[in-house]
């Protein structure tokens, strides 16, 4: 099997952002960015503010990262659940065709972005649970 | 043009120097058994180390060692395990088999390789060496300060901190060639969804080094200017805090763990479905698994700062993240345990060695659980439990896969094939010895055991399990004496294996039995994941020269770039030969750490100057070269240009690259700043001990932010000039950029001199000082650059359409006035929001 659509590379032609390699990391980097965040905010906050145990001002900005980064999230999710369901190729995905491609980014982004909103919610649970700078 | 003509200048332009020359080989295959063998030496030497503690822990009340003595020698055991041999085996292994998976002649930047391998060579004798002369690191492998910057007087410390610091270096570098080596190196076809498995680890753990390295080197930094100047970054008299290495040493730390671990599991990935001739079951999900490891890995670093009394939800936090790791840690797992059910698998040593690795992880997992949990921690913090846990990890999670793969890839090497009888006995040797000698470490740790002891007194319960620890390492030991045997025994009788003698389905099986030089043959198309399963002819077509680049009528050497996503050819690469200049730049650069150990600043200056020397002299003569002609037909008719620059030249990315690991080092810095900022009530203070505490004031630090975007400003000038070939603009547009970026570095450097500020007087001075030298030496360095670019147009090796050099030069310079102003804002601004 020597076939093979062996095109030479041309920048012009476009290329959704959903073919792009860093598609994949989009979700996982979202979890990162909220993790420091929170990291940093809860640090400065529990060695700067001057009433550290009236977390109020505190969670209202936790609330607000997450929810930024869980929509996020969702969304990257959700778009790349439908970029693999779209169309149903049939199965399995492990060819040279630029809709296997499409696939399997739409798959491996879907988990990690299932992954990233487990990891985030994880973060969240800890101002739940825990709620205290002692 | 016949083919046997063909195949006689392909393996001219291939042909690995002989005698002498040898060592000038810069060649993949070469460099990356170079890189192997010394890493598993260094191995052997750790090995030994430990056996040594095991002799002297065997009974209680031993005298056998000094205090002294055991020190060095567990803190050279950890430390050769982890920088020496964990890490470069791995890339070590990349070097020699990546390229090969994915039927490429070579990595991009073969010198680059051997550059790494002999800076590796150079930093890890000096390191070892160290310990004959009784004057080894004694801080254990994380070197808390302040017991290493005020209570260790000696050299220990710089050996460890220069030494390792040159071979963090090596690694980076290592790193950015297997980055741009996995996404632009690749044979046409093989997409995103077609690459192995072995690849996809591979690039995630060097992206993992890019940004888990730079923090460790900048936290190097900061203690050997604390140990040679005296800048108090850790002395707590002086405003400074231990606990600054602690975050910047585990920032490192723990990624550290899964860059061991995730290319040893990237073997196994490769092995299992080889044995159970089946694809692997579930690989996007096994690439979910790598590439979510690499990220979570990055939120776990507190988890070994439980017991530093931070704040409640800080400890959460990183509690719960550490647990959340362990889903894609499982998740591969269970598509390695799928593959194996549903294929029908084959019996080999190979294979056990897989299965022994993969049980043994998930006991050292679980103990991982377990001291994830923070007030598990509280009990078993510094206890033997812990070396028993991170023991079972290591070996489980990277020595047994890395045995399995020498079994694997034996052959692949030296067509010959390892004795799977000798093979049997060592498995059993290993994971008897191996289960003897560290199970007993949770029950002796439990029972009140500290790690880090030279001796205890017996009658506690610590008598027993010690023993059996020992004799345990020792019938561990005599395991790896019998695979020394079975690897180096003579095999001059032995016949040589047949092709693809695994029966393997991916590409790196391809090459003839005994290899040539050349990589392969010619490079083929590629449609599926296991192509020499499932392409028909595929070993024919290649061979026969059916494919991409057969020949190489230039006489040099060949590999083809194709774009990140789709694998669509771009460019025929040309890569350079072999040099000895590497070895020199290496030697050079060594000689700056060595030197500047002991303080010989003269010879360490020299040093520099040499080193510096050599590496223009290679970019000179060996880089952006402009090619007799611009196209190049590589066959099946398809014509690709032979010079590239910006986004799509590899160059670019390797710069790219690397200014995001630099970008890591100095955020670290920053990070520094903040974090003083964060345990001082008020920072920067006015006063300390009796002194006005000073700072740099807000006009010079904005002045130099102002110079440096007009000297960028005029860099991306020059590059817009060259490439409309308006040379007096360009020469002119340089010189401005010259200026400015000199002005620039002089007015940073003169807002806290004339300031009098003093580095030693207080931790924000010295924040500020740090902040200010990092700054000035990349500006410098983006001087040096432009002269270069310069001369290369003056000299003719630059022009309208050959303008790497410049093009990647700008790249840097968007960094650098990044940098510029990162650093006058903090330094100037900040003070006043404080
Ligand atoms: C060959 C079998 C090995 C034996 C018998 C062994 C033995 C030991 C012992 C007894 C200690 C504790 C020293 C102490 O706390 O007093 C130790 C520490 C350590 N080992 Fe091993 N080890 C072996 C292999 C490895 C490997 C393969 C690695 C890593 C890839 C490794 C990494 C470490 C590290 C990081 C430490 C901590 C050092 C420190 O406390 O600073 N060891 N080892
Ligand atoms: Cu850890």
């Amino acid at each position: 099997m020597m076939t093979g659509s062996i095109r030479k590379h041309d920048e012009s032609r476009p290329k959704p952002i959903r073919d792009r390699l860093w598609w994949v990391v989009s979700a996982p980097s979202l979890w990162a960015l909220h993790f420091l965040a929170c990291y940093i905010t809860a640090a400065i906050w529990c060695e700067k503010a001057s009433h550290p145990e009236q977390m109020s001002f505190l969670y209202a900005l936790i609330t607000g990262y997450s929810v930024v980064a869980l929509v996020g999230i969702a969304a990257v999710g959700w778009l790349s659940y439908r970029n693999f369901r779209r169309g149903d190729p049939p199965l399995p995905y492990d060819f040279d065709d630029p809709q296997d491609r499409t696939h399997f980014i739409g798959f491996t982004t879907f988990l990690l972005a299932a992954l990233s909103g487990i990891a985030t919610l994880f973060t969240v649970l800890v101002f739940v649970l825990v709620g205290t700078c002692d | 043009m016949s083919t046997e003509e063909q195949t006689e200048r392909l393996l001219k332009a291939w042909e690995t120097p002989r005698g002498w020359r040898y060592w000038s080989a810069v060649n993949n295959s070469e460099v990356g058994l170079w890189y192997t063998l010394t890493a598993f030496a260094f191995f052997l030497f750790g090995g030994v180390l430990a056996l040594i503690m095991r002799i002297q822990l065997a009974v209680p009340d031993n005298n056998w060692l000094t205090p002294d003595q055991y020190n060095q020698i567990f803190t050279m055991h950890g430390s050769v395990m982890m920088f020496l041999f964990a890490v470069p085996i791995l890339e070590a292994i990349s070097i020699m088999l990546l390229p090969e998976m994915m039927g490429a002649r070579d990595l991009p930047f073969p010198r680059l390789s051997a550059y790494g391998f002999w800076c590796f060579l150079i930093g890890g004798i000096f390191v070892c060496g160290s310990l004959f002369f009784g004057v080894g690191p004694r801080g254990g492998w994380f070197m808390y300060p302040p017991m290493t910057t005020e209570y260790q007087t000696g050299v220990g410390p710089d050996i460890w901190l220069l030494g390792l610091s040159f071979i963090e270096v090596a690694s980076i570098a290592a790193a950015v060639e297997l980055i741009v080596g996995a996404l632009k190196c690749r044979p046409p076809g093989m997409r995103l969804n077609l690459i192995p498995l072995y690849a996809w680890y591979i690039l995630v753990v060097a992206v993992m080094i890019l940004f888990a390295f730079p923090p460790l080197i900048a936290g190097d930094l900061l203690m050997e200017l604390e140990r040679a100047l005296d800048w108090p970054f850790f002395d707590a008299d002086r405003g400074g805090d231990p606990m600054l290495w602690q975050h910047l040493f585990w920032i490192f730390g723990h990624p550290e763990v899964y860059i061991v671990f995730l290319p040893s599991i990237a073997l196994v990935a490769m092995i299992v479905p080889t044995f159970a001739k089946t694809p692997m079951a579930g690989y996007g999900w096994i690439v979910l698994a790598a590439v979510g490891t690499g990220f979570l890995s990055f939120g776990l670093w507190v988890h070994h700062m439980f017991t530093t009394g931070l704040p409640g939800i800080t400890i959460g936090i990183f509690s719960a993240a550490s647990e959340a790791v362990a889903i894609p840690t499982g998740v591969q797992i269970f598509c390695f345990i799928a593959t194996l059910l549903i294929g029908r698998v084959t019996k080999s040593v190979c294979l056990l060695f897989v299965l022994a690795g993969l049980a043994t992880f998930i006991i050292g997992g679980l103990t991982g659980v377990m001291v994830a949990i923070a007030p598990f921690d509280y009990q078993a913090h510094d206890t033997y439990f812990i070396v028993g846990h991170l023991h079972y990890v290591l070996v489980g999670g990277t020595i047994f896969p890395i045995v399995a793969g020498f079994y694997y890839y034996y052959p692949f090497v030296t067509g010959k094939q390892l004795s799977e009888r000798l093979g049997t006995l060592a498995f059993w040797l290993m994971l008897i010895g191996f289960n003897v000698a560290f199970f007993p470490m949770h029950l002796s740790g439990l029972w009140g055991m500290p790690r880090r002891v030279y001796t205890y007194p017996g009658g506690m319960g610590f008598d027993l399990p010690n023993l059996i620890s020992s004799g345990g390492a020792f019938v561990l030991g005599a395991g790896f004496v019998v695979l020394l045997w079975d690897v180096l025994r003579p095999k001059g009788k032995q016949p040589l294996v047949k092709r693809n003698l695994w029966n393997a389905g991916t590409l790196e099986w391809s090459g003839q039995v005994p290899d040539k030089p050349w990589g392969i043959r010619s490079i083929p198309i590629i449609t599926t994941r296991y192509p020499l399963w499932e392409q028909e002819n595929l070993l024919t077509d290649i061979d026969e020269g059916k494919f991409y680049l057969p020949d190489a009528e230039e006489g040099l050497r060949e590999t083809m770039v194709t774009s990140t996503v789709d694998a669509e050819p771009m460019q025929c690469l040309r890569v350079p030969g072999p040099t000895f200049l590497t070895m020199f730049a290496a030697l050079f650069t060594g000689g700056v750490f060595i030197f500047s150990t002991y303080h010989w600043w003269i010879a360490a200056g020299i040093s520099g100057l040499l080193s510096f020397g050599t590496i223009v002299t290679w970019l000179w003569t060996g880089t952006a070269l402009i090619p007799e002609k611009a196209t190049k037909d590589v066959g099946r008719g398809l014509t690709l240009p032979t010079y590239v620059s910006g986004p799509s030249a590899v160059g670019w990315w390797a710069m790219f690259i690397t200014m995001l690991g630099d970008m890591t080092a100095f955020v670290s810095l920053v990070f520094g700043y903040f974090f003083y900022w964060t345990v001082h009530d008020t920072f920067p203070p006015t006063e300390f001990d009796g002194r006005s505490v000073a700072g740099p004031g807000v006009f010079w630090p904005l002045a130099t932010i102002g110079l440096s975007v007009i000297a960028w400003g005029s860099v991306i000038a020059a590059r817009h000039l060259n490439r409309r070939d308006r040379p007096v603009g360009f020469y002119l547009s340089l010189t401005v950029s010259v200026t400015s970026a000199g002005l620039a570095a002089a007015s940073l450097f003169w807002g806290p001199y004339a300031n009098g500020m003093d580095p030693t007087h207080h931790v924000y001075s010295a924040s500020v000082c740090v902040l200010v030298l990092w700054t000035i030496v990349h500006l410098v360095v983006g001087v040096v650059m432009l002269l270069y670019c310069g001369a290369r147009r003056l000299a003719g090796r630059m022009d309208a359409t050959h303008d790497a050099d410049i093009v990647n030069v700008t790249l840097y310079w968007h960094f650098l006035v990044l940098t510029v102003a990162m650093t006058g804002c903090v330094i100037g601004l900040f003070p006043l929001v404080a």
